[in-house]
């Protein structure tokens, strides 16, 4: 029997905002310290404490809500979301309920095959996130609350994905998103952005279509296991379905962990916990109003997105999609390659020049390619260089090493390490015809002898760059000796 | 006994040492404080310290506060680095705040010295300081008697002659009706005019901190110091949309052409002696000419209601935090992380507290918020416009400030309803969040002190102080001390 199934994803992601200070209070983000080290009264949460909006959390998570095509809500309002645990010292988590600074969005992803897929954003919303448990006390277990009060971006997405590598795609693109708008470091070991999916399947059966119960997968924090965890929940739900038949209903939701060394989800709630959250409005905070000449002030910080820059680099530079890929990685690397392309090196040049030089140099250094001490202008003389075969593709490699180190002048550099190439046709071909006397065989096999034709052309050229030291540019050495040989 | 204002201005000339005057009061707490009750703590040791630190000052010539050496005593739900901040709860009994609150930066900035913290009832729920879950606090004017609540021990301080002047947070009445009950000044200011920073959060929307004093100058005084913005308070209002004024300026100009409005169904309600009194005071007002306008304030009735499902919601969520994980007690007994909370807190609250949190949570569950909260909240706004439109029709309104005058210790502990209407002329003022303030205008037949209660527009503190000052200058019962 064909398994007729549709898997239908939807996610929840989790964005800790790169701001400098958390976001009700002045204490310092800093990942990775002395435990509660960056705390204060306000997110220990002490009696008397008072939260104050950080307006630059807003203004990114509105920047990201933008870049989302979401509706930006000119009045938006913080709520208080009422659960006990240690990690939370307020035992209430400041959010936002039924008024989101944003909704009604889409992201476009790429699709695999070369188009882009819309995924429709049902919301997005800021919050503070909570401390960290531990258990390596023994018989106690410890708080550390300086992630308490970390600018949390929260998204939901419609279950608009139908593929793991759907899924994995979104969660990819959404890095690169928030990367590119410089609002959250996006470190996937550090936490910075955790994924849920909501995952389920339609399964086609006698004209009707039969939905299993949806599965929560909570806390993923790699690409991979995004991608495995939902994989491995189609084959276990559609195992589960042809067993029991069991179909979704209310409260039958369940809440799954992924376990990475197993390589498989594990069951941690069986029924959806009805959980009461008491939201009701914080009345310690009051509500933000979001006018025009603040919106366009965000909106004037957008930039080209990833995807956008990709596809745009695919039309109109004529790079593959894979390339493109490449390049847009990082924002500067695409407006790095974008400037040089629009100051008129060649497209393809400075892609290969790019990624097969400048990122591997830039990654040893631990920087971007736009920090190596080159500057656009540079490359695209280094690009017009190699264009006009001037240099060799391997010296074009050589000197862009060496401008990384010294900064200087391509045609400088060149012409110190004796890497211009000679193009001047008559020099070249007084070296042809000195080596066409020499080798008569050769001459004879080029000519007259298809079997060995192709060994002694290869022959001559290498007897041709030979002689001129290698400077020769050997389009120009194959161009004369093919019209001398035929 | 001198007031602040008179005690400041000697010890600013360099007449009474600020030493002597805080010394001299540490002497007569030994005496009366065990009649009364009204502190939980004393800070003798930082009192000395900040009064030898303004008479150095003063020695050597350098300006000094405008609370210079006098002093003071605070409410034990305003955080202070020194002593313990408990909010009479044995929840925080050993707890030691690690910052001062806004208002008390502010009294040190001004040069006051803070003597003590006062008795409450626990988390400032309450009307008459007997849920207080670590002391008793008595009426001054009667021991038998209750001080009034939440703020009875600032109320009975300032009565008692215990400190010059004394700071309250008034949520539904906290500071007017102790203030009425122990024959003291008490300002509610308007919600935002004093920083939160720093006080234990009983209803969030509802609580303002403000002075209780001998006299209107002294409570100008008081507020001078405490009001203005605070950054890290964010309901607290700009300098640009209400700058503070100098309340002390004109208060002894009487408002010109002053109309008052009345609102005769809801005196009616009130004991016989307290409608006399409040008729009484009204005439005073009309010998200097003010104008008596009688209006309607058909919401007025629904305020107690609607507090207790706006101010416990607030409660259920802002008392979550003790817990007993991070700070205050924590249970013996405790199992799991589960037992920890239950246990810790079942053992540390008290019965009014935990009523409270139960009526608040439930007020806040899915499926009963609509018809409980949300309803409280429109009806909050509609009693909101009855303040807008009475401050269309006059400058100012007044009202008793209870029904009662101070009532026996354990007469309403078994009957909270009967407790919750001890504040039913007082909490309509927080719900519209405006200012009010509590003024002695006589004795029952009991001798115990009645109060007026004026209430004005919000922001209008200088204007409301000027009207209760112009009934002081004519009356003599804020001179009358009770005899200890």
């Amino acid at each position: 029997m064909a398994s007729q199934y549709k898997i239908v994803v939807g996610l929840e992601i989790h964005v800790h905002l790169a701001t400098r200070t958390k976001i009700f209070c002045g204490c310092e983000l800093v990942y990775g310290d002395t435990a509660n080290t960056h705390v204060c009264p306000v997110c220990l949460g002490m009696p008397g404490s008072l939260p104050v909006m950080n307006k630059k959390a807003l203004e990114f998570s509105i920047l990201t809500g933008l870049a989302l095509n979401c509706a930006i809500a000119p009045f938006t309002k913080w709520d208080r979301k009422s659960y006990y645990y240690p990690d939370l010292p307020k035992n209430y988590q400041i959010s936002q309920y039924d008024l989101p600074f944003s909704e009604h969005g889409y992201i476009e992803i790429p699709a695999g095959d070369g188009s882009n897929k819309k995924i429709g954003i049902i919301r997005a919303h800021l919050e503070e996130d909570a401390g960290k448990n531990t258990h390596t006390l023994g018989n106690f277990s410890a708080v550390d609350l300086n992630r308490a009060g970390t600018p949390l971006l929260e998204i939901v997405t419609e279950p608009d994905m139908n593929t793991p590598e759907e899924v994995g795609a979104l969660a990819r693109e959404l890095q690169r998103i928030v990367r590119f708008l410089g609002v959250s470091e996006a470190d996937m070991q550090k936490g910075h952005m955790r994924f849920e999916p909501n995952v389920n399947l339609h399964i086609e059966r006698d004209g009707q279509v039969f939905k299993t119960p949806i599965s929560e997968v909570k806390n993923l924090n790699s690409f991979r296991a995004i991608e495995r965890s939902v994989a491995y929940e189609a084959q276990r739900q559609y195992a589960e379905f042809l067993e029991t038949g069991k179909t979704l209903q209310m409260g039958n939701k369940r809440t799954y962990g992924w376990d990475d060394a197993k390589q498989m989800t594990v069951l941690q709630r069986e029924k959806e916990e009805a959980h009461d959250y008491r939201y009701f409005p914080d009345p310690d905070l009051v509500p933000v109003e979001v006018d025009d000449a603040w919106l366009n002030e965000i909106k004037s910080r957008l930039c080209e997105l990833p995807l956008q820059m990709q596809n745009r680099f695919v039309s109109e530079y004529g790079l593959s999609d894979y390339d493109a890929g490449v390049l847009t990685a990082d924002r500067a690397t695409a407006e790095f390659f974008d400037t040089a392309v629009k100051l008129g090196a060649d497209a393809k040049r400075v892609c290969n020049l790019l990624t097969q030089t400048g990122l591997k140099l830039a990654n040893e250094k631990g920087v971007t390619v736009n920090q190596l001490g080159i500057g656009p202008e540079q490359l695209v003389q280094l690009a017009k260089m190699a264009d006009a075969g001037d240099i060799s593709a391997t010296a074009a490699t050589t000197i862009f090493e060496e401008m990384a180190v010294t900064g200087g002048d391509p045609m400088q550099i060149a012409e110190q390490k004796n890497l211009i190439q000679k193009s001047d046709t008559g020099e070249i071909e007084s070296l042809v015809d000195q080596v066409l006397a020499e080798n008569a065989q050769a001459v004879e096999d080029a000519k007259s002898n298809p079997k060995k034709a192709k060994k002694a052309m290869g022959f001559l050229m290498g007897q041709v760059m030979q002689k001129s030291k290698g400077q020769a540019n050997p389009k120009i050495v194959s161009q004369i000796l093919n019209k001398k040989l035929k | 006994m001198e007031t602040l204002k008179q005690l400041r201005d000697k010890i600013a000339a360099g007449e009474v040492k600020s030493v002597d005057a805080v010394k001299a009061i540490f002497e007569r707490i030994d005496t009366i404080e065990p009649k009364v009750g009204a502190y939980l703590s004393l800070c003798k040791e930082q009192a000395m310290t900040q009064a030898k630190a303004v008479d150095a000052k003063i020695a050597a010539g350098e300006s000094v506060g405008s609370l210079a050496g006098v002093p003071i005593a605070i409410k034990d739900n305003m955080c202070t680095t020194f002593g313990t901040t408990t909010c009479a709860s044995k929840i925080l009994e050993n707890f030691h705040a690690p910052y001062n609150a806004h208002v008390v930066e502010k009294l040190l900035a001004s040069d006051a010295v803070i003597i003590g913290k006062c008795n409450l009832d626990e988390f400032a729920m309450g009307s008459s300081t007997e849920n207080s879950g670590l002391k008793q606090t008595k009426n001054p004017w009667d021991t038998t008697c209750v001080p009034g609540g939440s703020s009875g021990g600032s109320a009975a301080a300032v009565a008692a002659g215990l400190c010059s002047g004394a700071l309250g947070s008034d949520t539904g009445g906290s500071i007017r009706q102790p203030a009425s009950f122990c024959g003291v000044v008490g300002l509610k200011p308007t919600y935002g005019r004093v920083s939160r920073y720093g006080l234990v959060a009983y209803g969030s929307s509802l609580d303002q901190i403000g002075p209780l004093t001998q006299d209107v100058t002294d409570a100008a005084l008081l507020l001078n110091v405490v009001a203005g913005h605070d950054e890290r308070d964010s309901t607290s209002i700009s300098e640009e949309k209400a700058p503070v004024q100098d309340y002390l300026a004109e208060l002894d100009t009487p408002v010109d052409g002053l109309k008052i409005a009345t609102v005769p169904h809801l005196n009616a309600g009130a004991d016989a002696s307290v409608q006399k009194a409040v008729e009484a005071a009204l005439e005073v007002y009309k010998q200097q000419g003010a104008e008596i306008v009688e209006i309607e304030m058909p919401y007025f009735d629904y305020a107690v209601s609607a507090y207790y499902v706006i101010a416990t919601a607030e409660a259920s969520s802002n008392l979550a935090r003790y817990d007993g994980v991070h700070y205050g007690h924590r249970s013996r007994d405790a199992k799991d992380y589960v037992e920890v909370y239950s246990k810790s807190r079942d053992e540390a609250f008290g019965t009014e507290v935990k009523r409270r949190i139960m009526l608040g949570t439930y007020a806040l569950s899915s499926g009963y918020y609509d018809a409980y909260y949300l309803k409280a909240l429109k009806v909050r706004n509609l009693i909101r416009q009855d303040f807008t439109k009475a401050f269309e029709q006059a400058d100012c309104l007044m009202l008793p400030v209870s029904p009662t005058t101070a009532f026996k210790i354990g007469e309403k502990t078994d009957d909270p309803l009967q407790m919750y209407l001890a504040d039913v002329y007082t909490i309509a003022v927080n719900l519209a969040g405006v200012p009010g303030i509590s003024i002695p205008c006589g004795f029952d037949e009991n001798n115990l002190p009645i109060g007026l209660q004026i209430i004005s527009e919000p922001f209008s503190e200088d204007q409301l102080l000027r009207i209760a000052r112009m009934y002081e200058k004519h009356t003599d019962w804020h001179l009358r001390k009770p005899e200890l």
